[in-house]
């Protein structure tokens, strides 16, 4: 039995509760079990924005992860703030376009991946999310081209279908990078 | 089994109210409950129904006494000072004996507070919410699942008892995301012979009313509403009990604060302290009797709740005081942790229920 605690933190605007929508409809197609829960104060687009998600083999207990084995950091107010956070032995995602500093912990194993340039450079525009969830799937040995296929095809609606391509090539891309 | 869905618990709550028929909402934003409202103004059209946004809260449970009044499911939904707002209203539905579904996803208070989650309503809730002697049945749901389910059970139970139900849930049930099935079943509603529906010249008019100016048939009236909510307490309370089978440390909460204190649980479990918990799914009727089974067996209980302690008065009711009762709590929209919730437990397994 399993369970992993995300917790993904950004600004207002770079996809982190769709990044986080995005793991919960994995979780959910692969059978696990699953909770999301929003960081929901008075925040703006360019405010901060966060949220929890378990992906579990029983029963989500509370679904509020204050020590995550998980962190994804797309800005460094996130890294700041969650760092000290996570579970020893956990793993930091950080976008080392927008964070210039290093992790200091050294209990943590961390990903330094340049999303943002990436998706940028790739013609990816806003997607720097997707591009680090690549990185994360691929990690944790999660990265299967059906799953990431189905669990899209759950969290874009019908009416964006179109972005389903570049949503999976985003995915890919993060998945191969290599730092 | 239907495919299951990842809902807010918010619009879970929406989608439930549809399944039961309901085709009438009213109600005005406040966070953290507006996507129900949301929700509603995108479906309702689509069904036939009515979404209107008042002007107010007290415009929008008025209107839900008219509807109800008509014999049609209704319901309005707001967060803590909005349901105060609601309170005249909450009133006359127990006086004019109107069934109802009011929706309460709780934040921090007094006042305006705060936006982050809360469950300091009890006592408004499980005391009625606004003056005179009535109870509204008030259920607790711990899961998004339970959203969407206790939403169809409050329509049912308001109808067959002409009450008002609350669902008494807080910001946290109303944001957070879970996998939903929503093949749910639904009693239609019963007829209401006494709802005003027109005449037709077939029959006497039906009158709605929460006035009775000669005191012997107040006090009547007050009599046999209560009559009434003995069969309710009686016949419709719901609990759920976690490891209390040989429980020492009986762990008591609802809605979130049972969520984190079932990972409490399991944790002192793993520590050799024999922890349990009862989950009240009705508040209001409280479910006595597991506690007062447990007070015979347990070494003391502990109440957790996002308040400064107001469940806790019902559990030390319940347990008519055997037993310790210690609080562990957080307030003002903040949320206590598993570990402290552990670190009561603990607290409690060496007290061994001397205080």
């Amino acid at each position: 039995m399993s369970t992993t605690k995300f917790l993904f933190s950004g600004f207002g605007g770079q996809g982190i509760l769709f990044a986080g929508k995005f793991i919960a409809y994995k979780g959910l197609t692969d059978g696990k079990q699953v909770s999301w829960l929003p960081s929901y104060g008075p925040e703006m687009r360019g405010g901060t924005a966060s949220c929890s998600v378990i992906v579990s083999d029983s029963a989500v207990g509370s679904p509020i992860v204050s020590k995550p084995d998980v962190l994804v950091a797309m800005n460094l107010p996130s890294l700041d703030r969650f760092e000290d956070a996570v579970e020893p032995g956990g793993i930091i995602f950080a976008d080392s376009t927008l964070i210039e500093r290093k992790v200091k912990r050294t209990d943590v194993t961390v990903y330094y991946v340049p999303a943002t340039r990436l998706a940028s450079e790739n013609g990816l525009g806003n997607l720097a999310n997707m591009i680090i969830i690549g990185k994360v799937l691929k990690v944790l040995d999660d990265f299967g081209d059906d799953s990431v296929a189905a669990a899209l095809k759950k969290v874009i609606s019908a009416k964006h279908a179109d972005m389903m391509d570049i949503n999976a090539k985003a995915m890919r891309l993060g998945a191969e990078y290599q730092e | 089994m239907a495919d299951k869905v990842l809902m807010k618990g918010n619009e879970a709550i929406a989608e439930a109210a549809i399944i039961a028929g309901c085709r009438h909402y009213f109600g005005y934003p406040i966070t953290p409950q507006t996507e129900i409202a949301a929700y509603m103004a995108k479906k309702m059209p689509k069904i036939g129904g009515v979404f209107l946004q008042a002007e107010s809260e007290i415009a929008a449970i008025n209107m839900v006494y008219g509807v109800a009044s008509a014999g049609k499911r209704v319901m309005t939904s707001s967060s803590s000072p909005g349901v105060s707002l609601k309170g005249e209203g909450l009133s006359y539905l127990a006086g004019a004996d109107l069934p109802s579904l009011i929706v309460n996803v709780q934040r921090g208070g007094p006042g305006l507070g705060g936006i982050q989650p809360s469950q300091s309503d009890y006592f408004q809730a499980t005391r009625g919410g606004g003056h005179g002697d009535y109870h509204m049945i008030v259920l607790a749901p711990a899961s998004v699942q339970e959203m969407a389910e206790l939403t169809i059970k409050g329509f049912e139970l308001a109808d067959t008892y002409r009450m008002t139900s609350m669902i008494l849930a807080d910001g946290t049930m109303g944001q957070m995301m879970e996998p939903v099935a929503l093949d749910l079943k639904v009693n239609p509603a019963p007829e209401k012979p006494w709802a005003t529906t027109g005449t037709k010249l077939q029959r006497e008019h039906n009158i709605i009313n929460s006035l009775s100016l000669i005191p012997e048939e107040l006090e009547k009236f007050n009599f046999d509403r209560y009559e009434r909510y003995k069969i309710v307490e009686e016949k419709e309370t719901m609990y759920e009990e976690y490891m209390m089978e040989d429980a020492d440390i009986c762990v008591t909460a609802f809605g979130i604060a049972a969520r984190v204190s079932k990972n409490a649980v399991d944790e002192a479990r793993k520590r050799g302290i024999k922890a349990g918990m009862i989950r009240p799914i009705t508040l209001w009727p409280f479910p006595v009797a597991p506690f007062a089974k447990a007070a015979d067996k347990v070494k003391e209980f502990i109440s957790v709740e996002l308040s400064m302690g107001q469940m806790i008065e019902d559990v030390k009711l319940a347990t008519s005081c055997k037993r310790p009762v210690t609080l562990c709590n957080r307030a003002g929209g903040m949320i206590p942790d598993p570990e402290q919730v552990l670190r009561a437990i603990e607290a409690a397994a060496k007290n061994g229920g001397v205080r």
